[in-house]
């Protein structure tokens, strides 16, 4: 099917700012359904509140636009209810890992086989730039004029140790492997992470002086590496602009990191109706 | 009525009820005075093959139910005050986006964490008003066992004929409380069941255009009509606009579609209110003192009524103001700070003859808390 099937067309231009990441996610999500061949009934999608969230209205699936950080509980109404569909949750930083936290861990926790798609682009994008769980120590954002004194998370060992079954990550910049990797999480019977860094030059990269949106791309693919390659000793440039790299000596990983199998929730939910059936 | 007989409390008639009207689907956190509920559903809704799942947090419990509702499932959750406070706002998402479902709230004493195993009726305002937003809401209660399973069915037959959230305001002493329940056989209480779209796979399929009766045929997710779902104000497709005209013609949609309805889904039951100069109006597990002393003072010859309201929102204003007509006292009963009291004094004429009788100790008002309100009301001193 031509990719221009999935969107609903009569809704672009998109709102998205130019330069934007999100718009990158979205080809590679609609490439990664295009692969898998899956029927556009067949494909719930479910975001919270945000410019990430947006994505739904865009695609042409079953799609749902609820409340902050609050997607991944509705994806599970919805997922427990009809366990045939494929529930994709598309969210943002913010979304996802602060108002959101406590869904995001639960969510890995029971491993309930849903796609969740961190569009991760360290900001605040829709509010205007402020920093977000995932800004980082030492990053500039309107609520942090002196600089950012909040840690981060580190999305894929969060998602790792809430139990996770499937984590990867990639970037706007490697898309196709961005795309693989969504197309990987989709098939993955659990639940599936895939954090993707993207670039928000209107609010981050003006903030941080990361330069236009091609700037920051280049910067994305400079400070990360697939996974075992990490560190960047020599790259002295790369040494001198980014503070945090230099402390820590590391490229950024990209890559599956997780990929296990444990019971998956709606399974294990039908062994309970067997179970209860039998009044066992 | 025939039907099996069963001693049960309140929250276990509330159980049979939603599984009686065909619940499927259940998801819910741990919460006194309400835990039973989902106890009950643990237990029973997998043997019926539906779906039961305690979540993170309230919250989480209000957005999967309505994620569940999508997909074509009847849905309930079951909360009391702290609880009730998280899910204000995926209540209001319910009522914005018009999915089915049902809410039960067991009242407990707040504000906070309150007095949790002890009754009061302290949520009725924050049902009407609690999500942020002009909106209106549908809220039923009962006083006892058999009404409890009798409004729960309604709560979901009035779920789905509406395509709104509809909240169950029971109270601790009514959930707790053990009693006869007499199950009524398949067919004896009608069922309304989803009202479905007859629009053909491949036509263009308008979610949210109200039919000529005001009624919004759904198509499951999953289905074959893919469409749109939004928490923003959205046109018949469900697709997001800040068009006024769009704006206006949902708000008012949304508030109408009740408040047109207010004595179609008005719930009560009245004792002696045709010529009582005494009406007594009252709800929930205080009518059930009120109806005592109502008893009492009619066999004496006295002229006392009592009106039992059964559905709090929208407040029936009409019926309150007829039933209160004649009477030259109206006392309300109910334990709060006179959350309805303050209704029922926009609803009659000459609201200074309108008194409160309530506690809000966390006991319930009994018979000899009433008769003290009726010794002060007829200047028999404190």
């Amino acid at each position: 099917m031509a990719l221009k099937n999935y969107i609903r067309e009569r809704f672009f231009p998109h709102f998205w700012c130019a330069g934007c990441g999100h718009g990158i996610v979205m080809n590679g999500l609609i490439r990664a359904i295009e692969k898998l061949g899956l029927s556009k009934n067949d494909v719930v999608m479910v975001s919270g509140i945000g410019c990430s969230s947006r994505i739904t209205g865009y695609l042409d699936f079953h799609t749902m636009h609820t409340l902050h950080g609050r997607a991944l509980a509705f994806a599970t109404g919805i997922k427990l209810s009809r366990q045939e569909l494929k529930v994709i949750v598309p969210m943002g930083d913010g979304d996802a890992l602060a108002i959101g936290g406590n869904h995001f861990i639960h969510a890995a926790r029971r491993n309930i086989d849903i796609t969740a798609i961190v569009m991760n682009n360290r900001i605040y994008g829709m509010t205007g730039g402020q920093y977000s769980p995932l800004s980082g120590y030492g990053t500039m954002a309107s609520t942090a004029p002196y600089s950012n004194i909040d840690q981060s998370f580190d999305v894929v060992e969060l998602a790792a140790a809430a139990g996770a079954t499937f984590v990867a990550r990639s970037t706007t910049y490697n898309v196709i492997e961005m795309a693989e990797m969504i197309q990987n999480a989709i098939l993955h019977k659990g639940f599936s992470v895939v954090e993707i860094m993207s670039q928000c030059p209107t609010y981050f990269g003006r903030r941080n002086k990361l330069g236009d949106a091609v700037d920051m791309l280049k910067y994305m693919n400079r400070t990360t590496t697939t996974i075992g390659s990490q560190w960047i000793d020599e790259d002295q440039e790369l040494i001198e602009i980014d503070s945090e790299a230099k402390e820590e000596q590391l490229k950024i990983e990209r890559g599956i990191f997780i990929r296990k199998e444990r019971p998956e929730y709606c399974a294990a939910y039908d062994e309970v109706i067997r179970r209860a059936k039998e009044g066992k | 009525m025939k039907g099996i007989v069963k001693f049960v409390q309140g929250n276990e008639a509330c159980v049979e009820g939603a599984l009686y009207a065909g619940l499927d689907f259940f998801a819910g956190y741990p919460i006194t005075p309400s835990t039973e509920i989902a106890e009950h559903l643990a237990f029973r809704l997998p043997k019926a093959g539906g779906k039961f799942i305690q979540m993170e947090d309230e919250i989480a419990s209000m957005c999967a139910i309505v994620g569940a509702s999508l997909t074509g499932r009847k849905v309930m959750t079951a909360t009391s005050g702290p609880g009730f406070s998280l899910m204000q706002e995926a209540l209001g998402y319910a009522i914005m986006t018009e999915i089915p479902c049902v809410i039960v709230n067991v009242q407990r004493g707040g504000p906070s964490t309150g007095i949790p195993t002890h009754v009061s009726q302290g949520d009725v305002n924050q049902t009407r008003w609690g999500t942020h937003g002009d909106h209106s809401i549908i809220a039923l209660t009962a006083s006892n066992n058999q009404d409890v399973f009798a409004m729960t069915v309604e709560a979901f037959n009035i779920s789905e004929t509406y395509r709104t959230p509809v909240v169950l305001l029971f109270d601790e002493v009514v959930g707790h409380m053990r009693e006869r329940l007499v199950l009524p056989q398949k067919g004896e209480i009608p069922i309304v069941e989803r009202l479905r779209t007859s629009v053909k796979a491949g036509v263009d399929y308008h979610p949210y255009l109200p039919r000529e009766d005001g009624r919004l045929p759904m198509s499951d997710f999953g289905g074959v009509h893919r469409y749109n779902v939004t928490g923003l104000y959205h046109d018949m497709w469900g697709f997001p606009s800040d068009d006024p005209g769009v704006v206006h013609g949902l708000i008012r949609h949304l508030v109408d579609k009740i408040e047109n309805r207010t004595s179609q889904l008005a719930r009560f039951k009245d004792f002696y209110t045709e010529d009582a100069e005494f009406l007594l109006i009252s709800y929930g597990s205080a009518a059930r003192s009120a109806r005592h002393i109502v008893e009492r003072r009619h066999r004496r010859g006295e002229k006392f009524g009592l009106l039992e309201l059964m559905t709090l929102w929208p407040f029936p204003y009409d019926l309150v103001k007829q039933k209160a007509a004649g009477a030259r006292y109206i006392v309300v009963v109910e334990m709060n700070t006179g959350q309805i009291c303050q209704s029922v004094r926009l609803a009659v004429d000459r609201p200074e003859r309108v008194f409160l009788a309530n506690r809000i100790d966390g006991v319930l008002i009994n018979p000899t808390d009433i008769q003290r309100m009726l010794h002060v009301i007829g200047g028999k001193g404190v």
